[in-house]
């Protein structure tokens, strides 16, 4: 008996010494996830809520814990995972892409995709294209039209820099050869959603989710969707591919878990595995669906397969801007 | 959308929600929970109802609503708590009433600040919750109005006040104003892509205001109540004399010009998507000043300032929700944090608000409209109490000061570096202050800066696609407006200063020749 609990600690020992954490014991205790976006923002909202199960026994039997670290559209957070978060399981962050991903591009920042390594995503949230209820274009292809037309006259706003939003605009720019100018502002998407609806901007880009809302409030009109497919929320809506533009998925923003470069691998595998399970949990896709967010659980594999096509994409469309 | 009388009644149908037990309970507890969070500095009202968020996961959608409405609104009330006592404002709203109500507690008058603060938030309040019960769908229209050129005015407007917010000179105020707005450019610009002023990693997302307000407000003071060292009569701790309610509310009633100037400005300013409640407090406590015929007793200790800034900033309360219940636009970071709130009950905001869910909506305003009259009674009730801090020996205060201050630069995102730029901000503002430059006009700055900087440059790209600058920033019965009341705004500074020069001069050589004693 005794030299059994030796061997064990013995066992134990070396596996410490190899940097790895006990599958058994992980997790011990609660797991932060730091949210690179204030408290109240739509990931940290989000976030919230596909973690409140986290402590259930048959998920990690640990409570998540949201740390939110704002500023410079993320870049103080993931700054921050990249170079002084631990790489133990207990510190994970929430990823937003094509955000940090475009940033890294654009340059300055401390992180690149390799810099991280994905867990789950749960959500996806398109880009869509809307102008003010009031407005004369009707149709994604009048709009353009008019852009055609007069180059530069077409204002277009957006939540700001190397977000899905902007590259939605580029994008659109790019496939249509029409140009026009995107407006990013300081407030984040409602900012942006105001300028449409107060019509300060002949459009906007703006998220499916907000724009949903906004569109049964009767305040604006939405006139494509910048992914593959249509929408559930908004099955009448086409996407930019239907109407003759090619805009693919680029700037679709995907949320979800990762941590940090050095994570032991079994303790990747243990959260790769049960992540998205809680993620399905019936409380979670429930409070997700109410409150207008669109779910899309996908696993590690699926998650590293769609950063390594964002980057390509990526790479490709902001060559020209830097 | 509803009529006005047809409002009247209907929001009256919904009252005895708020009354049921548990969520009067939940109303209660929101009002003194939110009392002490929000005296509490580096705890703003954003942050304070963003904690509470995950306790309504597991609540009905109308009584968690009511604890967030409740919360919402003593926090921003419980700030003053900390802006008078300690001279920390908990939040940008509190601090024109730091400036006033801090003077009147180191003269012992803690508690009648205390009263006036709270009695003046509850009237303010209590207006600006009825107009968004009454004029919802008006006041929608005009928080719309304000485009990026109007923004950008409403921002310069503000820098006009940055000179006559400081009492001693008007070039230092200018001067410290410059110091704030360079502050605000830290950091990195999401208009336009660049880095700005970044030495070191803790500035990578700017300089948060929180933190700045905590460093700029607590330092220079801890420092010199540090440097009273243990001479004797600078321990002898000031008597706290007892203040009877009745007198306060009697205080009130002779105060009614500047109740009226902070209500009004409060309600129109706080309506505005982004800047409304950020300089609400300010923009009432400088048009108090210049109205007021003793306008040399502003940042003294003068009971109008205090009055002027609380009920503008509780008047704010109100009409900032409108953009959120009406158009489902977030016009304030708290208000961002309230549409979580509401969506994670399935509730969406929308002009069909009030027709889809009305038990949620009403209950929502009503138990604002309750907490607003709660937290005057608990606010009044605590202050007799709250007012002894001011005989607590100087060197015990620092102390604390300096342990709230670091917890609270810390706790606004959880950052070290925050912790970091708040003591090199205070230490400077020490220095400054030695040199007879204040600490309101900088602030000022740093919360302007970014205001009017996006908005002339969002401008300014709008502009180039349509008709071109002129016409966009000149043109327009609201620009104009706008800039008559900025261009009127210097010259009241210019005709002033210019009447009280001498007096100004004769000032600062009392105050040096104060200092020179002390």
């Amino acid at each position: 008996m005794k030299r059994r609990t030796l061997f064990a600690a013995a066992l134990a020992a070396s596996l410490a010494s190899v940097g790895m954490v006990r599958a058994a014991d992980y997790p011990d205790r609660p797991i932060s996830v730091m949210v690179s976006y204030g408290a109240g923002g739509a990931t940290d909202f989000q976030a919230r809520i596909v973690t409140m199960v986290a402590g259930n026994e048959e998920y990690l039997g640990q409570p998540m814990v949201i740390i939110n670290k704002p500023g410079a559209g993320g870049r103080v957070g993931w700054n921050w995972f990249a170079s002084e978060a631990e790489a133990d399981g207990y510190t994970l962050a929430a990823y937003n892409i094509p955000h940090f991903i475009a940033q890294s591009i654009e340059g300055g920042v401390k992180y690149e995709k390799s810099s991280f390594e994905p867990i789950a995503n749960w959500g996806a949230d398109p880009a869509v294209v809307v102008v003010p209820a009031g407005s004369e274009y009707n149709d994604i292809e009048s709009l353009v039209a008019f852009a055609s037309e007069n180059p530069g006259k077409v204002t277009l706003s957006g939540a700001g820099l190397y977000v899905g939003h902007h590259i939605a605009a580029l994008q659109l720019e790019k496939a249509t050869g029409a140009k026009m100018a995107y407006i990013p502002t300081a407030g984040g998407g409602a900012a942006a959603m105001k300028a449409v609806i107060a019509g300060d901007v002949v459009a906007g880009i703006n998220n499916l989710s907000d724009a949903f809302r906004a569109q049964e409030a009767g305040n604006v009109k939405i006139l494509a969707v910048a992914d593959l497919e249509r929408n559930e929320f908004l099955p009448d809506v086409p996407t930019l591919m239907e109407a003759g533009f090619e805009v693919d998925n680029a700037s679709v923003n995907f949320r979800g878990v990762m941590v940090p470069k050095g994570t032991p691998d079994n303790v990747i595998d243990l959260l790769a595995a049960k992540v998205p399970e809680m993620f399905a949990n019936a409380r979670v896709t429930g409070k997700m669906s109410a409150g207008g967010s669109p779910m899309k659980i996908m696993t590690r594999d699926e998650v590293i397969a769609m950063w390594d096509a964002r980057q390509e994409t990526l790479t490709e469309l902001l060559a020209g801007l830097k | 959308m509803v009529s006005g009388v047809g409002v009247a009644v209907e929001f009256v149908q919904y009252f005895g929600g708020v009354f049921e037990p548990i969520s009067f309970l939940l109303l209660l507890g929101g009002t003194i929970g939110g009392l002490i969070l929000g005296a509490t500095p580096g705890l703003s009202p954003t942050m304070a109802v963003a904690l509470l968020i995950p306790f309504t996961f597991q609540l009905a959608p109308t009584q968690g609503l009511i604890l967030l409405g409740a919360a919402y609104t003593s926090t921003v009330a419980g700030g003053a708590v900390s802006a008078i006592l300690l001279k920390i404002p908990g939040a940008p709203a509190n601090i024109a009433t730091a400036l006033d109500g801090h003077e009147m507690a180191r003269r012992g008058e803690g508690a009648r600040a205390l009263h006036l603060s709270f009695m003046a938030s509850g009237i303010g309040g209590v207006t600006g919750v009825l107009l968004l019960i009454f004029l919802t769908p008006v006041l929608a229209q005009w928080a719309l109005a304000f485009g990026p050129p109007h923004l950008f005015w409403m921002a310069i407007l503000g820098v006009t006040v940055i000179g006559s917010l400081d009492s001693n000179s008007f070039v230092k105020g200018l001067l410290s104003g410059c110091l704030g707005l360079w502050l605000s450019m830290i950091g990195y610009d999401d208009i336009q892509g660049a880095q700005r002023f970044i030495f070191h990693d803790a500035l990578t997302g700017g300089v948060n205001i929180i933190t700045a307000l905590i460093g700029i407000f607590a330092i220079p003071q801890v420092i010199n109540m540090f440097a009273k060292g243990r001479v004797h009569r600078a321990i002898d701790a000031v008597a706290v004399d007892r203040q009877p309610i009745s007198s306060s509310a009697a205080e009130l009633t002779t105060h009614t010009k500047p109740l009226a100037i902070g209500t009004l400005v409060g309600s129109v300013i706080g309506l505005i998507p982004g800047v409304g409640g950020q300089i609400a407090g300010l923009l009432a406590y400088d048009q108090t000043k210049k109205f007021s015929r003793n306008n040399e007793s502003f940042g003294k200790g003068e009971p109008a300032g205090v009055i002027a800034a609380e009920s503008a900033n509780n008047a704010m309360v109100g009409p900032s929700l409108v953009p959120l219940l009406t158009l489902s636009i977030p016009g304030s970071p708290t208000a961002a944090v309230l549409l979580g709130g509401l969506l994670i009950h399935g509730i969406f905001p929308g002009s069909d608000l009030f027709e889809n869910h009305p038990d949620v909506a009403w209950t929502f305003i009503n138990s604002m409209l309750i907490g607003q009259v709660l937290m005057v009674f608990f606010g009044i009730w605590v202050a007799s109490y709250a007012a002894r801090v001011a005989r607590i020996p100087s060197s015990i205060m620092a102390a604390a000061v300096l342990v709230l201050a670091l917890f609270g630069a810390y706790s606004v995102q959880q950052s070290m570096g925050d912790v970091h730029v708040m003591v090199v901000l205070g230490i400077a503002m020490y220095v400054l202050e030695k040199f007879g430059f204040s600490a309101a006009p900088l602030v000022l700055g740093l919360i302007l800066g970014p205001i009017a900087e996006a908005n002339f440059i969002q401008g300014s790209m709008i502009a180039a696609a349509v008709d071109g600058p002129w016409d966009y920033f000149f043109t327009g019965s609201l620009n104009i407006a706008l800039i008559t009341l900025v261009v009127a705004s210097i010259l009241w500074s210019f005709f002033t200063s210019g009447r009280a020069a001498p007096v100004v001069g004769e000032r600062s050589e009392r105050a040096k020749s104060a200092e020179e004693v002390s």
